[in-house]
């Protein structure tokens, strides 16, 4: 294992000025230049150390349980006569991809010497291992999370308090994700020298995108050397992954973007449909704007206003998306595909009563795709379980029928 | 010239600039506000665009953002409302926001749109600086519009040096490490504020956030030119009562002689 620093050359990495193609840069207001300042200065000389790389590695090692397998779905490969692996995100510790990059950002603030971590969530997985890595570091935690989202993934809410976190309902605006960023943001403005803002995902300003694809880069690094063993080649032929602000698809495409072969799919969350009102369907129904200080592709009205989004998932209810995803999409070097509400728990449902995996409503999202897209028999399809369905047993029983 | 810089031409102490958010509390109340204020002696105004997701504000400004919005604030119906108001107006305005709106106006448009209706400057907290100084500024200097920079106490010397030589107008010193509406001591503040003082910058400085009554102006003015209201007065304007009665009296309470020149 080793963390991806050299990119340059690449047409899908950020570039030197922390853009991906015209996406990304740092859209701050001034009081939080010093902070975002420090870390563009200093994340890739700190993640580059020996002894930073051996701490990461070893606690991703024996902490979280990595690598984490790279499971032949066969009943499942059966069904759509295929070759489908699951990527099994699902079995770190915490239940989800989210702790690569928690890790990884802890590591980081305590050599920035800070003393006081915040974090946003929206299915609370993040919150969690943000409260699990302060727990393991003994550092203060405040996770924000919007008060609906308090409400819809309880069970997580439980545990981030056990860990020692203090959970601070967002309750403006649509009280979910995005109302969690803005609220956790404002806390970094008003706490400007002893804090770290550990963002979940590949949003916000520069560094942060490039930073969290490249403690997630782990994925994509383990799914090569698996490939390699169990197929003779480590490149698969489709990598698909949900997207929210998309940092399980960013880990899971990273070692594959400049690998032209391979199709990149990322899967975003249609709500109720795409044209019905109630979708987080961001790269069809967004343009090019700003938010949380990044400049990409979000949910708007023509006036310029972030729209509310919809999902069931806690986790992919958010109006933008990473700038690397906006410019794959853009660039058309990846696809995009949208799945509904019901699609997902559909495919929920498939991949627990096929394989005995219960998946989480996110990673459900990718998984419903798969009926969409015309495999080979031949194809190695590589599918990121990016957490696992405890949390949202709640909906899932609510629809069994 | 420039009616930021014909203010500061005749007046350097004590400038009060009051933020008010447009189409607040009511979508018409946008003229009323500015008129009042104006005729309360207030040196310059500030008017918000509302904006869904205002990251630098704190609750009450984002209250009222959000109402405003509901109201059918919006630019273009802003620059409506402002089509004619330098007949009767003549102390200089500044529109404060956020960038997602004006890039979905166009900036372009926007900065024409503002030359066009007699606005005098501009603070968008999101801009970064590089961008503005490689791609917009011109374009603002074209129009007249002095682009409004904030500095903090976290802001190093270098920087403030560096945003003092492309600013127009003044700089705006953000009183503490905040988002706005926030109640930390204004006069733990003035070893900042003496600094700024001392570094001689070509801009005048006017402080903002966290002055809400005469007290906090005060303070304020000691070792600057003067200081903006925001979130005091939005909160005194959206208590009950009739709008102009309420916008004279809190301003008489921060300032109750109008200074002349
Ligand atoms: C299991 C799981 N998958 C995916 C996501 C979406 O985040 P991202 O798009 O950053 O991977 C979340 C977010 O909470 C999650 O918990």
């Amino acid at each position: 294992m080793n963390i991806a620093i050299n990119t340059s050359g690449s047409a899908y990495h950020v570039d030197s000025k922390g853009y991906f193609g015209k996406f990304g840069g740092a859209y701050i207001p001034e009081m939080l230049y010093p902070n975002v300042e420090e870390l563009q200065e200093n994340y890739l000389r700190i993640m580059s150390e020996p002894s930073f790389q051996q701490e990461f590695e070893a606690l991703l090692k024996d902490y979280v349980g990595r690598p984490s397998p790279l499971y032949y779905a066969k009943r499942l490969s059966g069904k759509y006569n295929t070759n489908i692996y699951l990527k099994r995100e699902d079995l770190n510790h915490t239940g989800a991809h989210k702790v690569n990059n928690t890790i990884g950002q802890i590591l980081l603030a305590k050599r920035l010497g800070k003393k006081r971590i915040i974090a946003e969530t929206g299915a609370g997985q993040h919150g969690v291992a943000t409260a699990t890595v302060c727990a393991l570091m003994g550092l203060e935690c405040v996770v924000y999370m919007g008060k609906i989202d308090i409400q819809r993934q309880a069970p997580n809410v439980a545990r981030m308090k056990m860990l020692g976190a203090t959970v601070v309902p967002a309750t403006s605006g649509s009280q979910t994700l995005k109302d969690a960023t803005n609220e956790a943001i404002r806390d970094w403005i008003n706490n400007p020298v002893d804090t770290h803002y550990i963002i979940g995902s590949v949003v916000g300003p520069h560094p942060y995108p490039d930073m969290v694809a490249r403690f997630q880069s782990v994925i994509s690094e383990e799914i090569r050397l698996q490939l390699q063993e169990k197929t003779g080649n480590p490149l698969p032929d489709y990598a698909i992954a949900c997207v929210g602000g998309g940092s399980n698809a960013a880990g899971t495409f990273f070692h594959f973007m400049d690998e032209p072969s391979v199709k990149l799919v990322a899967v975003e969350a249609a709500g109720k449909g795409v044209d019905s009102g109630f979708s987080a369907a961001t790269t069809v129904l967004g343009s090019l704007g700003v938010i949380h200080g990044s400049k990409t592709l979000l949910m708007q009205t023509d006036d310029g206003q972030i729209v509310e989004p919809h999902s069931i998932s806690a986790g992919l209810d958010y109006p933008g998306v990473g700038p690397v995803h906006a410019h794959l999409f853009d660039s058309k070097r990846g696809i995009v595909m949208s799945a509904t509400d019901d699609e997902a728990l559909a495919a929920a449902y498939e991949l627990t009563r096929l394989e005995g995996i219960i998946p989480a409503l996110e990673s459900s999202h990718a998984l419903a795709k798969l009926k969409d897209i015309n495999f080979k028999p031949s194809d190695v399809v590589v599918v990121c379980l990016s957490g696992r369905g405890d949390k949202d047993l709640e909906t899932y029983i609510q629809h069994l029928k | 010239m420039n009616r930021i810089d014909q203010l500061f031409a005749k007046k350097q102490h004590n400038i009060l600039n009051i933020y008010c958010t447009a189409g607040y509390p009511q979508l018409d109340d946008t003229l009323t506000v500015l008129e009042t204020l104006q005729a309360s002696g207030v040196d310059m105004i500030e008017l918000g665009m509302p904006f869904s997701d205002p990251l630098a504000d704190g609750p009450v400004i984002q209250d009222s953002s959000t109402q405003a919005i509901k109201n059918g604030m919006k630019l273009s119906v802003l620059f409506q409302q402002l089509a004619h108001f330098r007949n009767h107006i003549s102390v200089p305005v500044i529109l404060m926001g956020y960038l997602n709106p004006v890039l979905q106006y166009g900036i372009e448009n926007f900065v024409k749109k503002c030359a066009e209706v007699g606005i005098d400057g501009l603070i968008i907290p999101d801009l970064p600086m590089a961008e503005y100084e490689a791609e917009y500024k011109s374009l603002f200097e074209q129009h007249n519009l002095h682009n409004i920079f904030l500095v903090t106490p976290e802001t190093s010397e270098a920087r403030i040096r560096k945003i003092d030589s492309i600013s127009k107008g003044f700089i705006y010193a953000v009183s503490s490490s905040s988002t706005t509406g926030n109640n930390k001591s204004v006069d733990l503040q003035q070893a900042y504020f003496q600094k700024l003082e001392g570094m001689q910058l070509s801009n005048p400085v006017l402080v903002g956030f966290g002055i809400r009554d005469k007290a906090t102006f005060t303070s304020a003015c000691e070792h600057t030119n003067g200081a903006i209201i925001g979130t005091a007065f939005v909160q005194a304007i959206a208590q009950p009562g009739e709008l102009s009665e309420k916008i004279t009296s809190f301003v008489q309470n921060v300032r109750p002689i109008p200074q002349q020149a």
